[in-house]
């Protein structure tokens, strides 16, 4: 029987810094990911980490007030003031480990300017700093002694009694269904990007942790709020750093305009990211744009700048679009990028379920409330990452493991993937189920959103999930049957694309990524609060909770 | 734009299993890359149709794979600059084992960059705040750090095609990113040890340069670059006594006094006068080459000019080491 005190399912930056937290703490741990660690989607953070040192000036409050801001008042300050009082010692730590930071001329770290905060204090490698920071996270992982389930799926949480008994999950080289047996679960499976088409996200950002824990019966909070990074790539919706705007880039409309003098005139193209989103696409709605996109100009940076700092994102626009920014301005557009909603934890990851804790962007502390900063993102997977495998270890000390009936366990699961195994082809694909769901979500629950079009989409998602009923697997085989994982996979992109429509439409104003054409202000009086949903006895129930505000008074956003 | 893959695939679950050719022609945008028509095909034509791929931009190191004979990334290639006479090629990446059509089995890949305890090793008390380190020599290490691990050097490295206990290109580029890092160690302790492992047999000293690993790596890494580097480390750290120092030595010695390779006093003085086994080794190649009139003169004079060589060794070296 595999048992582990603590089980962390997911292996990017979260997963990994909660599996060595937890394996620091006396508890036999172990990590599984559906792809090995170093593949995971913290990889595609570009710009870098945020973090107030007090060693050269900058104060905690000011990172914790310009989050607080940036979150349009929805993020819970208490959280907040936990992530940013935290943020330097995690950096230092990373340092330590080994991470190749950019230093300034001191030898000590370097930063860089980044969206909606006031001073510089984004820590970074090149404009690769998740890829640096995920690969020594790794060693670390390696070091610790941690057991890895590398490729191995996770279909299922087994909750007996309310209280969580372990996972069942495939491993992918060989087909066999498994049980693991834990104290103690972390979900740090990431975002769900791939339930919009296009996405920055990697194709493996399906919201497993969210839809797993949902089905059990976890609160979801804030899952209206989807991120739209201002500059994803024409075509492929890639991401291109906000590093580059960091560096001092301008935006421009198709006559060549810095069109964001009209909507923050003070921090123009580093407004915050839902601000500069919907400026955009206003300009690309009023016709100023060029084929559905507006221009990034990183022309006056100069080569030797770009060659430096912003290399690897040169190379993606050479790869994909043929531009070469030293050259040319790059056609860009607003671009779904990050969930910051999911499921309800505290600070210590802990959520509503016994024994089950998140952390990542799979989590809803809430640190990013209606908008994330940039940098951010990082910096929330490590602290809370931390945070949950300390916990986790202590809390598993005391406990047993959950009895359950491991056989009769094995046999649903089993019979459960066969019969997906078993039906009948008819005509229907997989990837043709996701981009009709895909498509629905970039419609209508993207930069701009109205009631007419959420509803037109809470009615594609009902489709969607007739058609998922009876959708073929055409690989019928064991071995790396990825036409498997995607079918379990899409099954929890449904899963999470109905709370993310339904508190859309639920919530009737406009607060950081939810712009609404029918509610174009925000309502404080009304609706700053938390939108929780959980899965009733007939379906999803939807509730409320409170905003904690500690020491900043919400005030009308202005950059 | 309509491209056909001509794809390699491999299903072990057959009644017979043995890698089979087929093609496929699917419509994907013009700048559409490699990748792009990949996921077409497993998305459009054929469910049963298995490849890793993850981010789409060159960072997960999930789709390294042979484009037309050499090892890159599906992402990252352009599928209009792929085709030749209107196909494109694609195979599994090489030296590795295939687990089904175009996934193969990285344990080996792994366990060569676990050989190398990979994780930074300081020595001494850590200090309150960050290293202090030149931007310099980060970024040194980040243009090694930019690995992705996808395996594109290993796929494509010709001593691991041959001898599959070569630690290879990816593990010693990761070795050389912590023998490189100010943080790591001291020569004493730490990095003498690292270097001490690295130059065994099967480490740095059995890279044949052949460059392949440096065409292959789509982030710019240059793993034999650092192999390289991995040398220099090793000769100044003193470890002269390896067949590999040796030779470097024998070789440079040679070109510097002579102005060219004494090719036939260079086998002894790799391998070690004293070292007869070895040396009988050698004896059929010896034999060979007096056969087919390839043996090296028995007196090695100095080429015309051979000074002026000297004066390259002089200028790079500076004067005062001879």
């Amino acid at each position: 029987m595999l048992e582990h005190d603590v089980l962390v399912i997911g292996a990017g930056l979260a997963g990994m810094r909660a599996a060595i937290a937890a394996r620091a703490g006396g508890a036999t741990t172990a990590i599984i990911s559906k792809v090995h660690p170093v593949r995971s989607h913290s990889n595609a953070a570009q710009g870098g980490i945020n973090a107030a040192l007090t060693d050269r000036g900058d104060e905690w409050e000011d990172h914790a007030y310009d989050t607080v801001k940036g979150s349009d008042f929805l993020g819970d300050q208490d959280a907040i003031e936990v992530m940013c009082k935290a943020a330097g010692q995690a950096l230092i730590d990373m340092e330590h480990f080994g991470v190749t930071f950019n230093r300034d001329d001191e030898g000590r770290l370097g930063t860089r300017a980044f969206g909606g905060q006031r001073r510089a204090r984004t820590f970074f490698v090149g404009d690769f700093t998740g890829q640096a920071l995920l690969h020594v996270m790794f060693e670390q992982l390696i070091k610790s002694g941690v057991r890895r389930y590398e490729e191995w799926f996770v279909s299922s949480l087994i909750i007996e009694d309310g209280q969580v008994c372990g996972v069942m999950a495939l491993e992918m080289r060989t087909g066999q269904v498994y049980a693991i047996r834990a104290k103690k679960v972390i979900f740090c499976t990431g975002g769900f990007g791939r339930v919009f088409e296009p996405s920055t996200n990697a194709l493996i950002c399906t919201g497993d942790g969210i839809a797993l824990a949902y089905n059990a019966g976890a609160e979801l909070m804030d899952m209206e709020m989807v991120q739209y990074h201002p500059t994803t790539l024409a075509g492929s919706g890639v991401l291109i750093s906000e590093a580059a705007r960091g560096e001092g880039a301008y935006l421009l409309d198709k006559d060549g305009n810095r069109f964001m003098e009209k909507y923050a005139p003070n921090m123009m193209e580093l407004a915050s990211r839902d601000v500069v989103s919907r400026a955009e696409q206003t300009e690309i709605n009023a016709g100023n744009g060029e084929n559905g996109c507006v221009y990034l100009d990183c022309r006056h940076l100069g080569e030797a700048l770009i060659m430096e700092k912003l290399s690897q994102i040169r190379e993606i626009g050479i790869d994909l679009v043929g531009c070469d920014m030293i050259k040319e301005p790059i056609p860009i557009r607003p671009g779904m990028h990050y969930a910051m909603g999911g499921i309800r934890t505290n600070v210590d990851g802990q959520t509503n379920l016994p024994g089950v804790y998140a952390a990542g962007e799979t989590a809803c502390v809430s640190v990013h409330g209606g908008n994330r900063l940039g940098a951010n993102s990082l910096l929330d997977t490590i602290v809370f990452g931390e945070r949950s495998g300390n916990h986790a270890a202590e809390a598993s000390r005391s406990d047993d493991y959950v009895e359950f009936d491991v056989d009769q366990a094995l046999r649903n699961e089993v019979k459960r993937i066969q019969d997906l195994l078993n039906r009948p082809a008819n005509g229907d694909r997989i990837a043709a189920v996701r981009l009709a769901m895909g498509e629905s979500m970039n419609r209508n629950l993207a930069v701009y959103r109205n009631e007419a079009g959420m509803k037109e989409t809470l009615g594609d998602l009902k489709e969607v999930a007739k058609r998922y009923e009876t959708v073929p697997v055409e690989n019928k085989g064991k071995i790396f049957n990825t036409d498997l994982i995607f079918a379990l996979e899409l099954g929890f992109m449904i899963d999470c694309a109905t709370p993310i429509a339904m508190s859309a439409l639920d919530r009737k104003d406009s607060r950081g990524a939810q712009a609404r054409t029918d509610y174009p202000n925000r309502d404080d009086e009304n609706w700053m609060k938390h939108l929780v949903f959980k899965k009733g006895e007939v379906g999803p129930e939807l509730s409320y909770a409170p905003v904690s505000i500690t020491q900043w008074t919400p005030e009308e956003r202005k950059y | 734009m309509d491209v056909t893959l001509r794809v390699q695939r491999f299903d072990p679950e057959a009644a017979d299993p043995k890698p089979f050719w087929e093609d496929f022609t699917v419509s994907i945008e013009d700048n559409g890359t490699v990748l792009d028509a990949l996921m077409k095909v497993r998305e459009d034509f054929d469910g049963t149709f298995s490849l890793r791929c993850s981010c789409r931009s060159s960072i997960c190191g999930s789709c390294a794979m042979r484009i037309n004979g050499h090892a890159g990334l599906a992402c990252k290639t352009q599928a209009k600059d792929a085709l030749q006479n209107g196909v494109i090629t694609v195979e599994p990446a090489g030296n590795m084992p295939v687990v089904k059509d175009l996934v193969v089995n990285f344990d080996l890949f792994w366990d060569k960059i676990m050989q190398v305890e990979p994780y930074l090793k300081p020595e001494g008390p850590e200090p309150e705040a960050e290293y202090i380190a030149s931007n310099e020599a980060m970024l040194h290490l980040s243009g090694v750090t930019a690995c992705i691990m996808c395996g594109a050097c290993v796929s494509d490295c010709t001593v691991l095609e041959v001898d599959p206990t070569f630690l290879g290109p990816a593990a010693l580029a990761k070795a050389y990113r912590f023998t490189a890092d100010p943080r790591d160690g001291d020569e004493k302790g730490v990095s003498k040890d690292r270097l001490v492992e690295l130059t065994k047999p099967s480490g740095m000293w059995d890279c044949t340069r052949c460059m392949e690993c440096v065409q292959a790596c789509p982030k710019g890494v240059a793993p034999m670059d650092r192999i390289m580097a991995l040398r220099d480390q090793a000769i100044s750290a003193g470890f002269h006594n390896t067949n590999g120092a040796r030779h470097t030595e024998a070789f440079s010695d040679s070109v510097e006094h002579s102005g060219w390779l004494d090719e036939l006093r260079l086998v002894p003085k790799s391998v070690g006068l004293t070292n007869v086994s070895a040396l009988i080794g050698y004896a059929p190649i010896a034999i060979q080459a007096l056969t087919h009139g390839k043996m090296p003169p028995i007196i090695h004079k100095k080429i015309e000019k051979a000074e002026n060589v000297r004066k390259i060794f002089d200028k790079v070296d500076g004067p005062e080491q001879h």
